[in-house]
């Protein structure tokens, strides 16, 4: 069956009845380079979305302060509920055990100056901590350090695309901003994985900024991170005490739900986890879809080819060729023909991935691929689906009897 | 050479049962050039068929070149086909792909001859139908008379002991008819056994032997004095 007399015969078949061959290829490798783009643009489009929603730490609880709903202790629901250094001591002080890191944020709005350019960015006044919070990756220069926090410096971070807009290709390092009306040294710069948005921000001590704003003692948030090692059980309880805690020292009812809001980032994080896999699950329905599709057309093209060569197959059998035979020829043919243009549309879609690469960044796909192992599945699923849309044809023919077959119509 | 008793097929039709032979008797010894007569509906192309392995009789045995023809599955039948005949048929059935050497030496692939000899078998037998300088034409680009010549090196070309040729000239002018004829006789002068389906009185007197077919019996069977097709061409 598998001789290289067979062979020859299947490449003199293939080479003299282009269209046909053509039709068939085409259809396999078509939908094998759709499957290929469709899986790696998705794959693609869960890379962005991981770095959207996973650039930060996974061990940090965000403590927000709201109003009360509940009147508790004599005071009256609807209170304004703020957080301030104390809260800050308090907590590095009760929970030392648990406790990795805290830091306060701040957030402004300030008209950012350098010589005469500005621009408006995000001011984010915090303490060290924050660096590993938000995972900031320093350029050059430092973070905010606990020697600006306690001497109350005049110092800020930039972004990467803060330095970029106003400082046109300067190093900014030294230099000094004006941020609002005050005067601030450039210690640092900044990247961030989490987008554009995230390097267009300026951080600066919270001390800083509190001095300037009256030297309140105020402060808009507090970021707390647990040790990993006392894990998901531990994070949990950590989570009730320190909410109990905190209700506590500002006079709220325990079942006062509105008054400190406290955001759990492993709760996001399992959220995005489950976001993610339905992606994963759309993508890999488009997949499936896309591999049914392209099965569908091969069967198709491999019916309309069976019953075109009806007539030769019914002359090959009357001069001497076994049902088997005419069974091979076709599946050796559909096979062969399958297989390669498989292969091609394959290695076009890989390569077109490849040449896409990170060029498709603003329309959220990043870096999209599809691991090798998946392609191949899918190759080979598609060659032995196009084997049986030809056997099955293929056998019908070999039951026809020749008169049949070459009856006159 | 073929052996015939008492042969019977019938043809179910929805409930009715169609009989279209009805107990043939038939000898033809080696050598012979035997036209089968008859209107449409006799029953010469089933009996063709039978002959040609294409189909199964319901009753009676047929012998070929002394082995009982019974039995017969696909594959055997594919087998006897390609060992003991060669079919000659109205339309030519060449495969149009397929060069006119290429379509010779089609039956001998399946002898599982090499490649080499195959094609060389092929050449002689082209070169025996007067078309060798057309070896590597397609059939589209022949006319109907070489395109039967081609056929006739194709079904010569696996040296089968009978020739079948269904309505061979059924397709062609007669001038042309008479130039296949004239090739069919040769080769019944080199001894081959050759059986000739036609309802052309002409091409039925070129042979030595006719036998008339009616509603499925033989109603005349004689031998002739052949015409020679030379004479007229």
């Amino acid at each position: 069956m598998f001789s290289r007399d067979s062979w020859q015969e299947i490449f003199e078949t293939i080479s003299k009845n282009k269209l046909r061959t053509f039709l068939s290829g085409f259809t396999v490798a078509l939908g094998i380079f759709i499957f290929v783009i469709l899986f790696g643009f998705g794959n693609g489009l869960k890379n962005s979305f991981q770095e959207f929603f996973m650039d930060d730490a996974t061990n940090i609880f965000r403590l927000f302060p709201g109003r009360t709903t509940v009147p508790h202790n004599g005071f009256k629901s609807g209170r304004t509920i703020e957080f301030d250094n104390d809260d800050l001591a308090a907590i590095k002080k009760s929970f030392a055990f648990q406790l990795q890191y805290i830091t306060p944020r701040i957030q402004r709005n300030y008209t950012v100056k350098y010589k005469n350019k500005s621009n408006n960015y995000g001011l984010r006044a915090v303490a060290p901590g924050h660096q590993q919070a938000e995972k900031t990756i320093m350029m050059k220069g430092r973070f905010i350090n606990s020697q600006d926090i306690s001497n109350k410096t005049k110092y800020a971070v930039i972004g990467r695309l803060v330095e970029k807009d106003i400082f046109k290709g300067e190093d900014a390092l030294g230099k000094f901003i004006d941020i609002g009306k005050r005067s601030f040294k450039v210690v640092g710069v900044f990247q961030d994985d989490g987008g554009d948005n995230e390097e267009r921000f300026v951080y600066v001590p919270y001390t800083t900024n509190q001095l300037i704003e009256k030297n309140t003692d105020k402060v808009d948030q507090i970021i707390v991170a647990f040790k990993p090692i006392i894990g998901y059980e531990g994070a949990i309880q950590f989570e009730e005490e320190l909410m109990e805690f905190m209700k506590k020292r500002h006079d709220i009812s325990s079942i006062d739900e509105g008054a400190i809001y406290l955001r759990n980032v492993a709760d996001d994080l399992e959220q995005n986890q489950q976001f993610g896999s339905l992606l994963q699950m759309v993508v890999t329905f488009v997949g499936i879809g896309t591999l049914i599709a392209g099965i569908i057309g091969i069967s198709n093209i491999m019916v309309y080819v069976v019953k075109e060569r009806t007539k030769e197959l019914g002359i090959r059998k009357a001069i001497g060729a076994t049902p088997r035979s005419v069974i091979a020829i076709i599946l050796q043919e559909s096979i062969f023909i399958t297989t390669a243009a498989g292969y091609i549309g394959l290695f076009g879609g890989i390569f077109l991935l490849n040449y896409i690469g990170d060029s498709l960044d603003n329309y959220f796909i990043k870096n999209p691929y599809i691991n090798m192992g998946t392609a191949l599945f899918a190759t080979i699923i598609l060659i032995i689906f196009g084997g049986i849309a030809g056997y099955v044809p293929a056998r019908k023919a070999a039951r026809i009897k020749p008169i049949v077959a070459l009856r006159d119509e | 050479m073929i052996e015939i008793k008492d042969l019977h097929k019938s043809y179910k039709i929805g409930k009715n049962s169609l009989h279209v032979l009805k107990g043939i008797n038939i000898n033809v010894e080696e050598g012979e050039l035997v036209a089968i007569m008859g209107s449409s509906g006799s029953g010469k192309s089933t009996l063709l068929n039978i002959l040609g392995m294409l189909d199964v009789a319901d009753e009676g045995t047929y012998t070929l070149d002394a082995v009982p023809i019974k039995d017969l599955d696909e594959t055997k039948a594919a087998k006897y086909r390609n060992k003991f005949l060669g079919f000659i048929f109205q339309s030519f059935n060449l495969i149009n792909y397929k060069t006119a050497v290429e379509n010779v030496a089609l039956p001998l692939y399946y002898q599982k001859v090499g490649r080499k000899e195959r094609t060389e078998k092929a050449m002689q037998y082209l070169q025996k139908v007067g078309l060798a300088d057309w070896a590597s034409h397609l059939p589209s680009e022949l006319s109907g008379g070489q395109k039967q010549r081609i056929a006739i090196a194709r079904a010569l070309a696996a040296e089968p002991k009978v020739l079948l040729a269904d309505e061979p000239t059924g397709a062609l002018d007669s001038t042309t008819s008479y130039e296949v004829m004239n090739l069919i006789q040769n080769i019944n002068d080199e001894g081959k056994t050759i059986l000739v389906v036609t309802h052309e009185n002409d091409i039925a007197k070129m042979c030595k032997r006719v036998v008339r077919l009616k509603d499925g019996v033989i109603i005349e069977d004689e031998k002739v004095n052949q015409v020679r097709a030379s004479d007229h061409v």
